[in-house]
């Protein structure tokens, strides 16, 4: 069985176990495992937007040399990651002084790996006509895909899809024989880090957004990212709202894989 | 509010401060309002994207006590979008950073709901207190 070098992060081995067992398992039915990292930390969560603040980027460059222990490259679940580790993989790669600062700063050498998200190895190693033959029960729901802000941009360091007209989710739900509803606020923030800040402002937007899915037809919509499932998931506690999920439960319950995709 | 425009401003170290924090040139920015158009919190904010540019552009530090700053998301949809390839995130991040720098803190745990503090992913502490906190 081919093994990859995996990053859970820390919120995938806490509050979103159910995306990291559900993509275990799904990964194992496809034919390969996700090997944890043995030693691992926390990316940081955020990606430094200044070009001066070296310090931010300590943390994920210590990830990627991690991960370089490894192998060639890592792949990661969620979103947050998976930007920060891709947009510092990319910076690290074209900017030299920064990564001789940073690796003085720490004393390893960390010299270059590729990040991927489990999305990318889906389509582009499997392939949606190789998914499709594994499914076993076709899921028969209406459902929205949500991909959010930090899974698409900035487009040329991330690039894993158009970042206004994205598809791969699109792709994927259809592969397992779920009904696409399309929405318009399928790439729209869901609030973010405001969460903690001004969390109001951030349940407006969740609010509107729910609520377009909804409009749209959708019984459920699904994500890739722990912080838009929180932040879609929380403001609905007092009504009754469509459960956010994320897309490795989907793929547990049409693989057939018991109890995994369960809906909490 | 009088504004006194001056040239003195805006060739000064804020200005100077902001371009190599960003990495971005002010004056790259037309006042399209693109950004603005397209933000998913403006309807919150006191001054609207494009405005912080041109306060940013003109030198004038009260633009330092705006919310916009701290209620971008760095959600990243005007760098999409702006015609000109202006990085506004990070035109954002470097003024947060200024006043930061400055000693402001924008992050109080303690004023959340009990409920919503226990429900937190831990991401979004992590990263809140990396947005909001020097």
């Amino acid at each position: 069985m081919m093994s990859i070098p995996y990053f859970p992060g820390c919120t995938l081995s806490t509050q979103a176990r159910d995306y990291d067992s559900s993509a275990r398992a799904v990964a194992r039915a496809l034919g390969f495992e996700l090997v944890e990292l043995t030693d691992w930390q926390c990316c940081g969560a955020t990606f430094p937007l200044t070009l001066d603040d070296s310090m931010a980027l300590i943390a994920p460059t210590r990830v990627l040399y991690q991960a370089q222990q490894s192998g060639e490259r890592v792949v990661t679940l969620c979103a947050i990651c998976f930007h920060v580790l891709r947009r510092a993989q990319a910076l690290l790669a074209r900017d030299r002084a920064m990564l001789e600062r940073i690796n003085w700063f720490t004393g390893q050498e960390y010299q270059g790996v590729r990040v991927v998200h489990f999305l990318e190895i889906l389509r582009d190693e499997i392939g949606w006509e190789a998914l499709r033959a594994h499914v076993r029960c076709p899921i028969s729901m209406r459902l929205a895909p949500y991909y959010g802000c930090l899974l698409l941009r900035p487009h040329n360091e991330i690039g894993l899809d158009d970042p206004e007209q994205p598809t791969i989710l699109h792709d994927l739900l259809r592969t397992l024989g779920a009904e696409v509803v399309d929405f318009p606020y399928s790439i729209e923030c869901c609030g973010s880090y405001l969460t903690v800040k001004d969390p109001r402002i951030s349940e407006t937007l969740a609010l509107e957004i729910v609520a377009s899915a909804r409009e749209s037809g959708a019984q459920a919509i699904v994500t890739a990212c722990p912080l838009c499932q929180f932040n879609l998931t929380y403001p609905q506690r007092n009504s009754d709202g469509i459960p956010i999920l994320y897309f490795t439960q989907l793929m547990a319950e049409a693989l057939g894989l018991s109890g995994l995709g369960e809906v909490r | 509010m009088r504004i006194v425009i001056s040239a003195d401003k805006i060739h000064s170290d804020f200005v100077r401060q902001i371009e190599e924090s960003s990495g971005q040139l002010l004056l790259a920015c037309n006042q399209c309002g693109k950004c603005s158009a397209g933000c998913p919190v403006v309807a919150a904010m006191d001054l609207l994207p494009n405005q912080v540019i041109r306060l940013a552009q003109l030198g004038m530090e009260e633009v330092l006590e705006s919310n916009t700053l701290w209620l971008c998301a760095s959600c990243l949809t005007c760098v999409t979008r702006c015609p000109k390839g202006v990085d506004l995130p990070r035109l954002m991040e470097a003024l947060r950073v200024i006043a930061l720098r400055r000693g402001v803190t924008k992050l109080d745990l303690s004023a959340l709901p009990p409920e919503l503090l226990k429900a937190l992913p831990q991401l979004a502490i992590v990263g809140g207190y990396r947005k909001y906190v020097k």
